[in-house]
């Protein structure tokens, strides 16, 4: 078996959240240098605070400000940075408690190295130089050695609060298409079309995705099908598509090609948009350097039978 | 309404750092065919299907619905999909099985984590807010939690490296796993867990039938029932919990009716050595129990199959009289988020 495809693929979005009005007050006040928790019914001061109670689901509204030192609950070294961490130089990850608050929060410690870390170690923030309201106003933590600060007294409200982040997020793979898809796009780059047919029921996919989805079973015996094929159903496009280079109005179309089982898309043309019909007989145009026909165009042929491919719409 | 419900099948595949020359349905459908052929079933007879996978592992979008190519879904059939690990799917199952609407399912799952990078991908089920932006990695987080067992004097380094090695040693008696027999513990990944301690990154699938009643014990020799099984879901924010321990672990576990008699064999969702450490005490697990003799997590762990495998392992000793009384544990999330438990016995010998 010639050796799979592989290519890049990077699968990259900015998410918009909304706030809820502690995760709001929170983020703000990381914006404005001052740390807020929340009040608990038990009266326990949760940091980084949220909504609701963890243990009753309670909703909780009472913003408490907490100080920006406090003690590491737990470490770990991460000698090897990965991107987006708040640190590209290595770090201790740690769960800190900030004091006045019963829970820890979650960051990067900047220190030297493992021997400067323990559980129990004093640490204060140290603060972003730009701030915009985002958990990562909190550049880091840092080893701090005097007296507890003291919360100021804000009673977490802000004049211009900010009410939504946008978080981006990217992830980076190697795609490979697996056996039958492989075959499929390598047939195609020598201009042919490559279906597999089904042992059980008989029908011949393309393109194939390596199994029957009716009989569940290995699709295996490759199939050349094609050129030519028949326009099976088609609709006419009037909008024009964003960074597409295609004139509107133009016919896009499932096009049954000659020996496959099922109808494939594709545009149509080298004919008025108007003169398309259900029947048409067409084949492959192809561009240079293409890795798919660019479109299909009339083949001159009478056109087919509606019995020949009533099956296929 | 009680209805006795048996998991009378299981599969899997063999389990590899990488598998590009397949597609997921692809890698699959070998493992549904070796399950149903192991009941003498056909799609067609199968009451109800339930999967369990994630599209961000391989960055595939709706790759649920091509994996079901290899079910054979046409007539259309009952099913549905988790994107959650497969030990999921058989909860979603058997409460379908419960209700009477169906008597036999065929549950499954895969994950492909090779095309991607699995420590930056899980990031993205964590909170949005506060931690996604830190971009923490799933060792780190383990990391975290297993210093916390250290600082408590519950584990130490040479205890995590005894489970890790003999995780492994079990293992080179199960051909399907990852890593077997002699593995070296290995430098830090994040301190203090080394490489050792960590699950291997990988591919695979796996697959259980459950029926119902009689259909079960036409379908197998020695059906491995499920006498009780509960999942339980802990705070999101790692900051709230206390990492030494599992309560959801054990409210899941006594729900499932695991502390009513002792068990003989345990298969736990462990993808650290440190998260053993934890569940062994949250689950009252003996030194008399049988924990992980497939090798568990740290053998092989395809994500979203590994704790439907774990299940399924435990049932396959039952099936093989090797066990008589059995839990299976699946966990997903952060640091032994949630938990399910299963309870499987076998009839008396
Ligand atoms: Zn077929």
């Amino acid at each position: 078996m010639p050796e799979v495809l592989t290519a890049p693929l990077t699968v990259e979005f900015p998410f918009t959240r909304s706030l809820g009005p502690v995760q709001s007050a929170f983020l703000t006040g990381l914006r404005e240098r001052v740390v807020l928790g929340v009040r608990t019914g038990d009266g326990r001061v949760l940091v980084p605070p949220v909504e609701y109670d963890p243990v009753t689901a309670d909703e909780i509204r009472d913003l408490v400000e907490v100080a920006p030192t406090g003690t590491v609950t737990t470490w770990a070294w991460n000698h090897e940075p990965r991107r987006g961490q708040p640190l590209d130089t290595p770090f201790a990850w740690v769960l800190v408690r900030l004091d006045g608050a019963d829970t820890a929060l979650l960051h990067a410690l900047d220190a030297p190295g493992p021997d400067a870390v323990h559980t129990g170690m004093r640490v204060r923030v140290r603060w972003a130089a730009e701030r915009e309201g985002a958990i990562t106003d909190i550049a880091c933590f840092e080893s701090y050695d005097g007296e507890q600060e003291q919360p100021t007294g804000h009673s977490g409200e802000f004049a211009d609060a900010i009410t939504k982040i946008v978080t981006p997020a990217r992830l980076d793979y190697r795609y490979s298409p697996g056996r039958a898809q492989t075959a499929y796009l390598r047939a195609l780059a020598d201009r042919r079309t490559v279906g597999e047919r089904c042992p059980s029921c008989h029908k011949v996919y393309v393109p194939p995705r390596g199994a029957c989805p009716t009989c569940g079973v290995a699709t295996t015996e490759q199939v050349e099908v094609g050129p030519a094929g028949t326009v099976t159903t088609f609709c006419i496009v009037n909008i024009k598509a964003k960074n597409l280079d295609i004139e509107v109005p133009y016919v896009y179309a499932h096009i049954a090609l000659d020996g496959a089982g099922l109808a494939l898309h594709g545009r149509i043309g080298g004919i008025p948009y108007d003169q398309v019909r259900m029947g048409l007989r067409v084949e492959p145009v192809w561009t240079e350097g293409a890795r798919h026909p660019d479109h299909y165009r009339p083949t001159g042929e009478p056109d087919a039978e509606y019995d020949t491919y009533k099956e296929l719409l | 309404m009680t209805r006795d419900i048996a998991l009378v099948a299981f599969a899997q595949t063999d389990h590899r750092r990488t598998s590009d020359e397949l597609s997921e349905v692809e890698m699959l459908m070998p493992v549904l065919h070796d399950v149903l052929g192991q009941t003498g079933l056909k799609t067609a007879d199968i009451g109800f299907t339930c999967s369990g996978s994630s599209d961000y592992l391989a960055g595939r979008a709706f790759s649920f619905t091509l994996a079901l190519d290899g079910v054979g879904a046409w007539p259309p059939i009952s099913e549905s999909h988790v994107e959650m690990d497969g030990a999921w799917a058989l909860y979603e199952a058997w409460t379908k099985l419960l209700t009477g609407d169906a008597d036999t399912a065929l549950v499954y799952s895969y994950g492909k984590s090779s095309p991607g990078s699995v420590r930056d991908v899980l990031t993205r089920q964590l909170d949005p807010y506060y931690v996604a932006p830190l971009w923490p990695d799933s060792v780190a987080l383990a990391a975290l939690q297993a210093q916390s067992l250290i600082d408590a004097g519950e584990t130490d380094e040479p205890a995590l490296a005894a489970v890790a090695a003999r995780s492994r040693t079990d293992a080179a008696a199960n051909s399907r796993a990852q890593l077997r027999g002699s593995v070296p513990h290995g430098d830090y990944l994040v301190r203090p867990l080394r490489t050792g301690d960590c699950s291997p990154i990988g591919d695979g699938a796996a697959a259980v039938v459950l029926a119902a009643g009689e259909r079960a014990r036409e379908l197998c020799e020695r059906p491995a029932w499920i006498r009780g099984i509960d999942h339980r879901i802990e705070a999101h924010s790692l900051g709230v919990r206390d990492l030494t321990d599992s309560p959801s672990a054990r409210l899941a576990a006594e729900k499932a009716g695991v502390f009513e008699r002792p068990v003989d064999t345990a298969e736990l969702h462990a993808p650290f050595t440190s998260q053993e450490i934890v569940l062994r005490k949250a689950l009252r697990l003996g030194e008399d129990v049988r924990v992980n003799p497939s090798g568990g997590a740290l053998a092989a762990n395809p994500l979203m199959a590994a704790g439907l495998i774990r299940l399924g392992e435990a049932a396959a000793a039952i099936h093989r009289g090797e066990s008589d009384r059995a839990l299976g544990h699946a966990t997903s999330g952060p640091c032994l988020q949630q938990n399910l438990v299963a309870v499987l016995e076998g009839d008396p010998r």
